[in-house]
């Protein structure tokens, strides 16, 4: 396959007083392809993010996007991609048309090409007939769509999209990913996206798994699971501790235990649990045989599961701020 | 990279003026607090006033109210950055390709658009409390409200800069807003204060811009026109300067 570069990051590291949140990152992404950045709160994702789309300043390292240099060439970099940010960055005051509008504005789409591109974005992400109305009355999942329409009104050769479908409901989730696929089809368009979800993480052609900074695997995402070869195990005993110390003596399986479950890999589970359960010496409570996920190749990498961490403090006040605001202005 | 950017500018103050337009309450609110001074308190302390010349308490702090109407337009509407901020919307300008230095111009004649459409609104009251003015005197008004505005704009954008959440608004209305006013000789004449309130007052920048408002409104004024005007160009050409400044440095 003849691949063009899109994304070029070299030695790419990120410094916060002391804290490495970003270390030494390396890899290139190709025109057209879907890449994902997968990795727990804090593994240093978004600061990636941010410092591909020019907001963050790197502290060392270099990078380039849609072959432009994005510690030199911000305003190159900044007309080639298009954002998606994590958080909401709609003007909830104004309508759907309006945020429309602005971006057309201040991103110097032809003027002559305007209305029919606002026209176009809000019919594919199907906003049409809410266009005249307030943000603020939207969903999350409309408002979602329809920041994804306004970052693709000046055509951008990469689309950035930092946890793009966070707390959005599964339905809607599926929606958005038709589009974005359909997307990448049409247009050629190369799409790198954080997640911490793994079944957001299969839409990608690559993924990179990401922890403290730094890249720990970086394959498709088959390629990942079929490092784990056969079937995945969950059982829950009555003395969990004990039933992983028997199952690693007597098979020599490597398992990972916690007080709610224990977790292991064997070629062939559904012969292998009527076996375990009769001579193990502690009660199984339940079973469940399946297939490896991504979840549990990072579990496997990295030794710890990915969750979905609670809502931060600067999270919550910003929510609690959010209502007040309403009465206040 | 030009510093001017004609469309950025145009974006983000026509957006500006269309969430004014679009809430109401700001607007109907932002009108009763001159009101209530110009009426309630005017009228009350009437009587305890010992007059210049033929001008009474009501009329003597109508210029001052012009003032203060200014004062907090212009500062409450740069600080909407921390509300943009804290809602997102700044990261969808930042992120844009156009220079900073023109979403500060955009805001900052945001700012002076709405002062000047409030300060006009209470200029209109003037009838009402026997203030006459003259026509010739409009347009200088207007000029004056305007680069007073420009120039709070400006400090409003350094605060905005510099503050990471809107937790302190109520310390910027304690600490700024309030002293800016109480201090700038709105409320009561300059001759005869204590000595370190006198110092208070002649080193408030306001002080020249409601000096010029009470010129043009009731004739008279402590300071020459001419010292005036200058004062108040030298003054917004600085807090402009520090809020491109500071809104450049700012990590957002």
């Amino acid at each position: 396959m003849n691949q063009e570069i899109v994304i070029k990051v070299e030695e790419l590291s990120k410094d916060f007083k002391g804290f490495t949140a970003v270390d030494g990152l390396s890899f290139s992404v190709a025109r057209g392809e879907i890449f994902g950045f997968l990795g727990p709160n804090g593994a240093g994702k978004t600061t990636t993010v941010r410092m591909l789309c020019t907001l963050t300043r790197p502290s060392s390292g270099r990078a380039q996007v849609a072959g432009w240099d994005v510690i030199t060439e911000h305003n190159q970099v900044r007309r080639s991609i298009g954002i998606i940010f994590q958080d909401p960055s709609l003007d909830d005051r104004l309508t759907a048309r309006e945020n429309l509008r602005f971006h057309a504005l201040v991103y110097k789409v032809p003027k002559s090409e305007v209305r029919e591109r606002i026209n176009q974005a809000l019919e594919w992400m199907e906003l049409t007939n809410r266009a005249d109305d307030l943000v603020r009355n939207f969903s999350g999942g409309m408002k979602r769509r329809l920041e994804i329409a306004r970052s693709l009104l000046h055509r951008p050769e990469v689309l950035f999209l930092d946890e793009p479908t966070l707390g959005l409901d599964p339905q809607t989730r599926m929606r958005i990913w038709d589009r974005l696929l359909q997307l990448r089809h049409e247009n050629r368009m190369t799409l790198f996206l954080t997640t911490h979800y793994m079944d957001e993480a299969e839409y990608c052609d690559r993924i990179a798994i990401i922890d403290h900074g730094k890249i720990i695997a970086l394959d498709t995402p088959g390629n990942l699971k079929s490092q784990l070869r056969g079937d995945r195990v969950v059982i829950l005993t009555v003395d969990n501790r004990q039933a992983a110390l028997e199952i690693k003596e007597r098979y020599g399986i490597e398992v990972s235990w916690t007080p709610e479950k224990i977790q292991f890999q064997v070629a062939d589970g559904a012969l292998f649990v009527p076996k375990l359960v009769k001579e193990l010496s502690v009660p199984v409570l339940s079973v469940v045989v399946r297939q490896p996920t991504l979840d549990d190749v990072f579990l496997k990498i990295t030794g710890r599961e990915i969750r979905d961490s609670e809502a931060s403090e600067r999270e919550k006040l910003k929510s609690r701020l959010q209502r007040m605001g309403r009465g206040w202005r | 990279m030009a510093m001017i950017d004609v469309n950025c500018i145009y974006m983000v103050w026509l957006r500006d003026l269309i969430r004014y337009f679009r809430e109401k309450s700001q607007l109907y609110g932002s009108l009763t607090r001159p009101v209530l001074w110009l009426f309630i308190l005017g009228l009350g302390l009437r009587g305890g006033y010992r007059g210049i010349g033929n001008v009474n308490y009501t009329q003597f702090i109508f210029p001052g109210i012009v003032a203060m109407t200014s004062i907090f337009t212009s500062i409450q509407s740069a600080i909407s950055i921390i509300w943009d901020r804290e809602f997102g919307f700044l990261k969808e300008i930042l992120v844009a390709p156009v220079p900073r230095t023109s979403i500060v111009i955009g805001k900052g004649l945001a700012g002076t658009t709405l002062s000047l459409i409030q300060g006009c609104i209470i200029l209109l009251l003037a009838p009402l409390v026997k203030v006459r003015l003259s026509a010739v005197n409009i347009f200088p008004l207007i000029l004056v409200i305007a680069l007073m505005s420009f120039a709070l704009t400006g400090i409003g954008i350094v605060i905005a800069a510099k503050m990471t959440s809107f937790q302190g608004f109520g310390t910027i209305m304690n600490f700024v807003i309030m002293p800016l006013w109480f201090l700038s000789g709105a409320l009561y004449p300059l001759q005869g204060l204590p000595w370190w309130l006198n110092l208070l007052v002649r080193v408030n920048p306001l002080t020249y811009g409601v000096d010029m408002v009470r010129r043009l409104v009731l004739g008279f004024s402590y300071y020459s026109p001419g010292f005036n005007i200058a004062f108040l160009i030298c003054f917004s050409s600085l807090t402009t300067a520090a809020a491109v400044y500071f809104f450049n440095r700012g990590e957002y």
